[in-house]
């Protein structure tokens, strides 16, 4: 005979239930008939979950991020011409912005792309690190744990300075590079992830965070290594290194675009079994989850979409880490509170930062890698300092 | 007949190429409390997982006449509810939220809970008297009060088999006896299921059944407490020097220092 546990979510405790065979229990203790949760404090808890004030927060500061982002450069446009130019690319909107038709191009072909690009890759890294964090529970971890960075940092470097000797007809090709560091990061999530499994039966998070430092070290020494002997290319391998949004119109974001579906989707779908992964894979298991399983498909998705951001942006470090944590300060500890408000700050943190990068020392850009740890540093500190007092 | 809510037939469990269980046999009837006593590596907790299905053991563990392997884990975890050793506390999290996991084999793997999960939550959080908890974080309350919490979890999970791996190691002696009365009464009224481990043997004694005494992966002796609780059987196991003296409830074990 196999049992098989008759779903009782929806039927009212202590009914009796036909499907429930003889000899299991019923396992829906019964209720105090008439009894209901008392009004006191307890029956106004609500689940932890994503607030509408702070949705509605995050939607705001990705609108004001693509506002600034697209009327703030070396022209400056009225940022309320730019608000109805924007409204225009919705189907069935014909606003009159009074801005010309170069100053439209500016703001459809040149500088749209670019902010729409500096939200995606923020809210890719914001998400992936606030994921990370979840599966490995580790406040330390950023995407660029299982060696991301590493990966990508000795493949570009590869290509670079191979490159160079070939006469830079290698790098010429606009592609190149970006493909490069997709491969290079997905290659080296890869290799940690053979090598923790190789581990034996111990794969705990604890041996993969391990394996990816060991990639990582590998990986890095390579790097330096090609750079030794290729010193002529430094200066265009750092320029990659400390990340910058490409400015290649809409076709970077294009590129970018199906990865970010894929892994907001993959990750978002899992926030709440990110929640009870929080209580230990033993617990999971208990609860009817398989921790094993949920683990690897959220680092394959955040790995993914990670690569998808390095590629079009470089190494940007600090959004990872930083934003989940604020988030997390600010407005909850759960995964479905961190997760989409990560996206949306995270987004809104790097279109912004990518303003003052490319304004504050023009017409010289900044290394937006630079502008987000400068920012972002202090600004962390603060949210420390205020969060605490509002725990305390 | 009622197939009994555990049974083992030659549980064996190896770890790293280590027998720590070599053959266990038990059987624990519905609405029954076991307690399983035992030095220190005797294989306990090992044996708790092993029931909870967190450990592969093909062939040897049955819940309620099913063998754990047929049962698919969201089904196991309506069925049987561990409450571990040292569970993990999220940094965070309210008391609300950690009880709400309890329902997580009720929510579908990818959706929400429904009203009827957040009804089940209130009602359990009522029944342990722990409703104006609710918005604490759990990280803030006492032991006694986290272990109350740590048990409305498992019963929000609606299993009428539970598992509770030294529920009174972290309390003091007032707060062990709250605990363990609380289990008790939520046993009588809702044809619970105990399989327990405990150090503390006169307590292990006055709460349970049975008493399952396990020694080098095997099941040294079984029985009523006053069967088990024997300075023989303690002697011999534990190396330890005692004086067993009939109690109201069971017989209560005082450690004597060798001469």
């Amino acid at each position: 005979m196999t049992v098989r546990p008759a779903d009782n979510a929806h039927r009212p405790a202590g009914t009796p239930d036909a499907s429930r065979p003889a000899g299991m229990p019923d396992v829906n203790p019964p209720a105090p008939v008439g009894k209901r949760p008392p009004a006191g404090p307890g029956a106004t808890v609500r689940p932890a979950g994503l607030r509408t004030r702070w949705l509605l927060a995050g939607i705001g500061a990705v609108l004001v991020a693509l506002v600034a982002g697209v009327s703030l450069g070396p022209v400056s446009l009225p940022p309320g011409s730019v608000a109805a130019e924007l409204l225009n690319l919705l189907p069935g909107v014909h606003l009159d912005s009074g801005l010309t038709e170069r100053e439209i191009a500016i703001v459809t072909e040149l500088r749209l792309p670019r902010v729409v690009l500096g939200l995606l890759v923020g809210a890719l890294l914001a998400l992936a690190g606030g994921c990370y964090q979840g599966v490995f529970r580790n406040p330390l971890a950023d995407p660029y744990l299982l060696g991301v960075a590493a990966g990508a940092g000795l493949a570009v470097t590869a290509v670079i300075a191979l490159g160079a000797g070939a006469g830079g007809a290698l790098t010429g090709m606009p592609l190149t590079i970006p493909l490069a560091a997709f491969v290079g990061s997905l290659g080296a999530v890869l290799m940690t992830y053979l090598l923790g499994a190789a581990g034996g039966r111990d794969r705990s998070p604890a041996t993969l965070i391990l394996a990816g430092v060991a990639v990582s070290a590998f990986l890095s020494a390579g790097q330096t290594y090609l750079l030794q002997r290729n010193s002529d290319s430094i200066q265009q391998v750092y320029s990659w290194l400390l990340g910058r949004l490409a400015t290649a119109g809409w076709h970077d974001v294009r590129l970018v675009l199906p990865y970010f579906v894929l892994t907001a989707v993959v990750v978002l779908l899992h926030r709440r079994e990110l929640d009870v992964l929080s209580v230990g894979d033993d617990e999971a298991t208990s609860l009817g989850l398989h921790p094993q399983r949920s683990r690897y498909l959220l680092i394959a998705a955040a790995s993914l979409g990670t690569a998808a951001a390095v590629s079009a942006s470089g190494l940007i470090g600090f959004v990872g880490i930083i934003v989940p944590h604020t988030v997390r300060l600010l407005a909850g500890s759960s995964y479905r509170v961190i997760l989409p408000l990560s996206m949306l700050f995270g987004g809104a943190f790097l279109a912004l930062t990518d303003v003052v990068a490319r304004t504050a020392a023009a017409p010289a850009e900044i290394p937006i890698g630079v502008v987000t740890a400068l920012l972002g540093g202090p600004f962390f500190v603060l949210v420390l300092r205020t969060a605490r007092r509002v725990l305390t | 007949m009622t197939a009994p809510a555990v049974e083992l037939r030659g549980l064996r469990v190896e770890l790293g190429g280590t027998p720590i269980l070599a053959g266990v046999d038990l059987a624990v009837a519905v609405g029954e409390w076991v307690t399983v006593i035992g030095p220190n590596g005797a294989g306990k907790s090992t044996l708790l997982r092993a029931v909870g299905g967190l450990l592969p053991a093909p062939g040897a563990v049955s819940l309620f006449g099913t063998p754990i392997n047929s049962l698919r884990r969201r089904d196991r975890a309506r069925v049987v509810a561990t409450v571990a050793q040292s569970p993990v506390v999220p940094a965070g999290m309210s008391v609300f939220d950690y009880v709400l996991l309890g329902r997580t084999p009720y929510i579908p793997a990818l959706g929400r809970e429904s009203t009827a999960d957040l009804a089940a939550v209130h009602e359990v959080l009522d029944r342990l008297d722990l409703g104006a908890f609710g918005r604490r974080e759990l990280a803030t309350l006492s032991g006694g009060e986290r272990q109350r919490v740590f048990l409305a979890r498992a019963l929000a999970q609606g299993a009428t088999l539970l598992l509770l791996d030294e529920p009174t190691s972290a309390l003091d002696i007032g707060h062990q006896q709250e605990v363990l009365e609380l289990v008790d009464q939520l046993r009588r009224e809702h044809d619970l299921t105990v399989l327990a481990t405990m150090h503390d043997l006169s307590i292990a004694g006055e709460y349970a059944d049975r008493l399952v005494l396990l020694a080098d992966g095997r099941v040294a002796a079984a029985g009523p407490p006053q069967e088990v609780l024997t300075e023989a059987l303690l002697a011999t196991h534990y190396r330890a020097n005692v004086r067993v003296i009939p109690g109201d409830h069971g017989p209560l074990v005082v450690p004597v220092r060798p001469r």
